[in-house]
């Protein structure tokens, strides 16, 4: 008897829920079934194609025999989309790179570990991350930049842009509201010229004219042309979003500052930039996402990023006609890192929240 | 023995664009006094304290505080600063630090103390200013008339020789102009050099050596508080003074 009235109740409660949730009104009934039947032909059909439908072991013949996603081919490519032309005895060094890359970034979550000690773990990162990825010392095999390529070339080119070119931001954000004519003029024409210009331009430069002007006889590695290219391109959006936050900043906050004696720097190192950077973290997040993804235009240069990797596992003969699944897994990879940006940077703006005055 | 002048005002003159909002003023304030500037809004009494300390920039005429005159060179005008407090109307606390950090934030930067030092002497004013409890808490989460005696003790901490107020009790509900007075007049009771604008005819009467009463840029009135309130001798005055003191 108990037990039978509980049951109702809850019963009750539940249907308490979806009729103020789902079917309060006509048109929440009616958008709640339009959507339910989106989510059946939508998800039931990707599981299918998926799970149900698809290969795992076999060959690209056995592939096109089934309706569903051929696994098998992600299988068997799956080692070439992520490390590409990198030598195939020596993956273990862009692996390792990788996971001491995700293991640093996953330990510098927290705020409470921020410093110079941090700061010096990073740079160390990079030197060392560098040199493993090249060798030529300590017995290792010298690997040229050419053959880097995969998801290790990808996070190298979007982590070092999006890093240089914060603080290269926050000094063309500066020199753009500063009251020196001369560096005002030469902050706002950098920033119009490379805005006005797409990235892939600037690329092409880099690749293709720039080398025309160098003296014969001096070559610059294609990998860092097309770094500080991308670094230049990045700059100055982040100059533009950090502007904003520097203009969001009252007066009083500079006359407060000023009237207590702190000199220029002190007063934007202490008091305007902590700020400004703050309110701007959504905005510097969202252009951060987007230069990530921007970074797979390299491939036009023929720097072999993720997307290029991607493309030539596409076209191996033995395996043509499964673009679907190598896009699909592209995307989900490239998900996953900007996801997790976006949900850190909320995390982060909560965290940093003081109230305001 | 008379005092040594702190500040010295002499012929100054002040546009903005066109507007000539500072007209010929001459202004001179020993060390320990305390004067009270007051005037019809838009009479450019903001625009004279803030000159005092360079955050207007004037064209002509000289102003010497603490015997450095300030001109253009930046050291100059720093070093003033370091000795002249400011209080402004709408507090100007950084929100982003605790309410300790907006007191040693100068002392350790600009008088290079040591934190533990600088920390010490923000207590002293916290405590002065009675909020020593709420050092760890953010401005943001402080009432107005609590974060105004933060933005004082903000300015003791770098022990300042003169201290300047811009209206700095008329963004209070009434309820907190008193606390806010309150400390203003122990100031004054020490000794510190202090230039008050206020509309607060009250605390003038109390403290004030000298009433300045400011029209369309100029000074038009100067008098002891007596006098000044008992007997104005100029119509705009008067005329000021019967329309502030209903
Ligand atoms: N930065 C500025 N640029 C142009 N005009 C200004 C500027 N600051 C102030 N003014 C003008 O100068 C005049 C004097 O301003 P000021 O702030 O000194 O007046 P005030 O006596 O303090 O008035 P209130 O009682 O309203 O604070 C006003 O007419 C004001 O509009
Ligand atoms: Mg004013």
């Amino acid at each position: 008897m108990e037990e039978n009235k509980e049951e109702k109740s809850r019963i009750k409660i539940i249907l308490k829920w979806l009729k103020d949730n789902l079917f309060y009104n006509p048109l929440s009934s009616f958008i709640t079934i339009l959507i339910i039947y989106g989510i059946i032909n939508i998800l039931i059909p990707s599981y299918q194609w998926l799970f149900v439908d698809s290969l795992l072991n076999g060959d690209a013949e056995a592939c096109r025999k089934v309706e569903g996603a051929c696994l098998a081919f992600l299988k068997e490519k799956t080692r070439y989309i992520l490390l590409g032309m990198y030598p195939q005895d020596e993956h273990w060094r862009p692996v390792l790179n990788v996971f001491i890359y995700l293991a640093l970034l996953v330990f510098s979550r927290d705020r409470s570990r921020w410093g110079k000690k941090l700061l010096g773990l990073w740079f160390f990162f990079g030197v060392f991350s560098f040199f493993l990825m090249r060798g030529g010392i300590f017995g290792l095999e010298f690997v040229e930049t050419d053959k880097w390529s995969g998801l290790p070339l990808t996070l190298m080119l979007a982590t070092v842009a999006i890093t240089v070119s914060y603080p290269l931001g926050i000094l063309l954000a500066l020199g753009r509201r500063s009251k020196m004519g001369v560096v005002r003029l030469l902050s706002i024409g950098y920033i119009e010229l490379i805005r006005g210009v797409p990235l892939i331009s600037i690329l092409f430069m880099s690749s293709v004219m720039f080398p025309l002007f160098l003296p014969k006889g001096i070559v610059i590695n294609k990998l860092l042309r097309a770094q500080v290219a991308i670094i230049m391109f990045i700059s100055a959006y982040m100059a533009e979003v950090i502007r904003g936050g520097l203009q969001a900043i009252p007066n009083g906050q500079y006359e407060a500052s000023d009237s207590l004696g702190l000199n220029y720097f002190q007063k934007m190192r202490l008091v305007i930039l902590p700020q400004a950077l703050k309110i701007v973290i959504p905005p510097t997040v969202n252009t951060s996402i987007s230069m990530f993804k921007d970074t797979s235009l390299v491939m036009i240069i023929a720097l072999q990023d993720m997307m290029y990797t991607a493309k030539g596992a596409m076209s191996d003969p033995h395996w043509l006609g499964f673009s679907v699944e190598a896009y699909i897994f592209m995307a989900v990879l490239y998900f996953c890192f900007c996801f997790s940006l976006g949900k850190y940077s909320r995390r982060l703006e909560k965290e940093l929240d003081t109230g305001l005055a | 023995m008379t005092n040594p002048l702190v500040i010295s005002v002499k012929s100054l003159d002040k546009w903005f664009g066109k507007f000539h909002v500072l007209q010929n003023i001459n202004l001179e304030v020993t060390q320990g006094e305390k004067i009270v500037i007051c005037g019809p809004s838009g009479s450019g009494k903001s625009t004279l304290v803030r000159c005092l300390n360079r955050l207007e920039v004037h064209q002509k005429g000289t102003i010497v505080v603490n015997g450095i005159e300030l001109k253009d060179n930046v050291k100059n005008v720093d070093s003033v600063r370091a000795d002249v407090g400011m209080v402004f109307q709408h507090f100007n606390l950084f929100p982003h630090l605790t309410i300790l950090e907006n007191l040693t934030l100068a002392p350790i930067w600009v008088r290079k103390m040591n934190r533990k030092d600088a920390e010490e002497i923000a207590y002293h004013y916290l405590e002065r200013v009675q909020i020593q409890e709420q050092a760890m808490k953010f401005p943001g989460q402080l009432s107005g008339g609590q974060q105004q005696r933060v933005a004082i003790a903000r300015s003791l901490c770098m022990k300042p020789k003169i201290m300047l107020f811009d209206e700095p009790t008329s963004a209070l509900d009434p309820e907190m102009v008193k606390e806010v007075l309150e400390v203003m007049v122990d100031l004054a009771k020490e000794g510190m050099t202090m230039i008050v604008v206020t509309h607060e005819m009250g605390f003038a009467k109390e403290v004030a050596d000298r009433v300045i009463f400011m029209d369309y840029g100029k000074i038009i009135e100067e008098n002891e508080p007596g006098p000044f309130f008992s007997d104005p001798q100029h119509d705009r005055t008067k005329l000021f003074l019967s329309q502030i003191l209903i």
